[in-house]
């Protein structure tokens, strides 16, 4: 974890995106302008090296506008971003390209997010080469390393993706992530198409990559469990602003916001299990 | 449980393939009593689908479906010919799916999708059906219903085109509603508004509910009872109480354990999940479903019948090799609860 002394990694400060909501032809040729949708409004926070921040909200709040602003996926309209004091809106060029290699996202659908015609192996290759990664132009043991970091054997370099399972196929993305070499790591909605038995192992993977490598991670998504699992801190998102942002255990327990009561009321009730699951055989 | 159950399905299977060699519910036997809430709760793959699709007799194509017996209200489904199961399928069970925008016609009007069940159900008049229309949209809990019935599917959010599904459902007072992951697609608050509207419209019209969902916590919080579904089996049945309380089965046991817990917030210890994958379609495992994930796995796993046996009152599990013997800390297995807990403090890390 950080010290009290050492920077931030990633400093968010003020960032707002509005996007303009479809206009219907008349309104074009009269040429009337379009109604703006705030999608994010005036989001700041700060996120250290090694830590986890759960982003949490409904659909439409902003979270996944904002995990793409982070990575300039989305331009902001205001505000500004920094990545180890270099500023992400500024940067052009190779300093964008040293920008994303610091940031990496992992998205909801492994499906989509890689290319079915790609061996595991290559796709990672790839990506690791592209970004001249340190041990990069020994593919073999390049591939390897990084599919024992997401704890796959090296079997599944030789695979296409849609012979993998669904799990396996969220690691190969995480894996592909992890070979350019990234300090953040932003997981949108990365284990919520999962089952519940392969999303556990999924989280554990996260909390063991920030153990091993110190990576952040920003944990975008809509349940609530699921973030109390992984995250240190946690920010509430509601029509694009951040409504409370705080330690998740803090949040969780005293939530002080009504949108985040309401959200914590309306979330289903732990299962009163009364037999204790962590013993073994009797 | 009441002596006839409203719906009663005994050695189901549905199989795919050539030879029907993709088993992908085996042996499934399930009850609902009249007025129950039955939850149907496994992983992608495990036949839950499959299993509550059965019940109108409903296979996907190149899926073959066998039972010794499907009852329902006293009648045999599997011997319906087609205007007879067409008549079950208008008047006696209703469905409602995951995805409600697939479900509704795009080009048409909310409120004619909704009065033209009625129209052809019920045998109503336009003018009857378009006003019982609008007292369902009201009872689902959609404002301004007469707005909502000109308005079109997409025009409308997730949460209230569910509504609308379940409208449709219950149009023709059905006894059984079969609602499949009906709120896998939505958002928690709207989700727990779903689930409330459910257990309302239960209460009001006393009709059963089988409902199918991934998520124990869905399950727990709506269901009487709970059917525990792995590798197109059912490995455990009970009285959710009693599951979530003495999981007899392995699986069981390890899915409740897997679940995440607002309660973790701050808490450092990693859950341990199931190590491996569920199996695959097709995929021929001898003996018990679970026996390569399976923590208490032993030699006679992998030739055994899979068959529930009855482990409590009304609760069945199908692993006799650890019925009844885990270490349960609730006050009704040990005498002393207060001794059972000191035990599990010591033996968990």
């Amino acid at each position: 974890m950080t010290t009290e002394s050492e920077q931030p990694l990633l400093v968010v400060k003020h960032v707002v995106k509005r996007f303009v909501l479809r206009r219907s032809i008349s309104d074009r040729l009269a040429r009337r302008p379009g109604v703006l949708h705030t999608a994010v409004n005036d989001v700041s926070f700060q996120l250290a090296r090694g830590e986890i921040l759960g982003l949490a909200g409904g659909s439409g709040s902003g979270k996944t506008t904002l995990a793409r602003i982070l990575i300039r996926l989305v331009e902001p309209d205001e505000g500004e971003l920094f990545l180890h004091g270099a500023d992400i809106r500024k940067a052009r060029g190779h300093e964008l390209r040293e920008i994303r290699r610091g940031m990496q996202m992992v998205f909801q659908d492994p499906y989509s997010s890689l290319n079915p015609r790609m061996h595991v192996g290559a796709a990672i290759l790839e990506a690791g080469r592209v970004h001249h990664q340190p041990g990069s132009d020994d593919g073999d043991a390049f591939v390897n390393r990084m599919l024992d970091l997401v704890r796959l054997p090296s079997s599944a370099a030789g695979r296409r993706p849609q012979e993998l399972s669904g799990g396996q196929r969220q690691r190969v993305a995480v894996a592909r992530a992890l070979a350019v070499g990234p300090q953040v790591l932003i997981a949108d909605e990365a284990v919520s198409a999962l089952d519940v038995s392969i999303q556990t192992q999924l989280l554990n993977l996260f909390l063991d990559l920030r153990d091993e490598l110190g990576l952040a991670i920003i944990f975008v998504a809509h349940q609530l469990s699921v973030i109390a699992e992984v995250a240190d801190r946690v920010a509430i998102m509601h029509h694009g602003s951040i409504v409370e942002i705080g330690p998740t255990v803090d949040v969780f327990h005293d939530p002080q916001d009504d949108y985040t009561k309401a959200l914590l009321a309306a979330h289903p009730k732990p299962i009163p299990i009364v037999d204790d699951l962590s013993l073994d055989a009797p | 449980m009441s002596a006839t159950p409203l719906l009663r399905i005994e050695k189901l299977r549905v199989s795919f393939g050539k030879d029907d060699s993709v088993v992908a519910v085996s042996d499934v036997s399930l009850e609902i009593g009249a007025g129950e809430t039955l939850g149907l709760v496994g992983e992608s793959g495990s036949g839950k689908s499959l299993s509550c699709r059965s019940v109108i007799r409903m296979t996907p194509p190149g899926g073959q479906m066998s039972a010794s017996e499907i009852n329902f209200d006293g009648k045999d489904v599997l011997s319906f010919n087609k205007r007879q199961l067409r008549e079950h399928r208008a008047h006696n069970v209703g469905m409602i799916f995951q995805d409600p925008f697939s479900c509704l016609d795009p080009t048409k009007r909310v409120g004619e999708q909704i009065s033209e069940t009625l129209r052809v159900n019920a045998g109503l008049t336009s003018a009857r059906a378009r006003e019982q229309a609008l007292k369902l949209l009201a009872d689902v809990d959609i404002d301004q219903p007469e707005r909502r019935y000109l308005g079109f599917p997409h025009e409308m959010s997730g949460g209230m085109r569910q509504r609308v599904m379940i409208a449709i459902a219950v149009a023709s007072k059905p006894k059984l509603l079969v609602a499949d992951e009906p709120t896998t697609a939505l958002d928690v608050t709207t989700q727990a508004q779903i689930l409330g509207l459910l257990q309302r419209l239960r209460e009001e019209t006393g009709m059963s509910v089988l409902l199918v969902s991934h998520d124990f916590g869905v399950i727990a919080q709506v269901c009487d009872r709970v059917a525990v579904m792995y590798g197109g089996y059912v490995v455990e049945v009970g009285a959710v109480a009693d599951v979530c309380a003495r999981p007899q089965h392995p699986y069981t046991r390890a899915l409740l354990s897997s679940i995440p817990s607002l309660e973790s917030a701050g808490n450092r210890v990693r859950r341990v999940g199931i190590p491996g994958q569920p199996p695959n379609l097709g995929e021929i495992i001898a003996g018990c479903p679970f026996v390569r994930r399976c923590s208490f796995v032993q030699e006679s796993c992998s030739t055994m019948d899979v068959t529930l046996e009855t482990v409590g009152p009304g609760h069945q599990s199908a692993c006799p090799v650890m019925a009844n013997r885990f270490v349960a800390v609730g006050p009704s297995k040990l005498p002393a609860p207060s001794s059972s807990a000191d035990e599990a403090s010591e033996e968990t890390p």
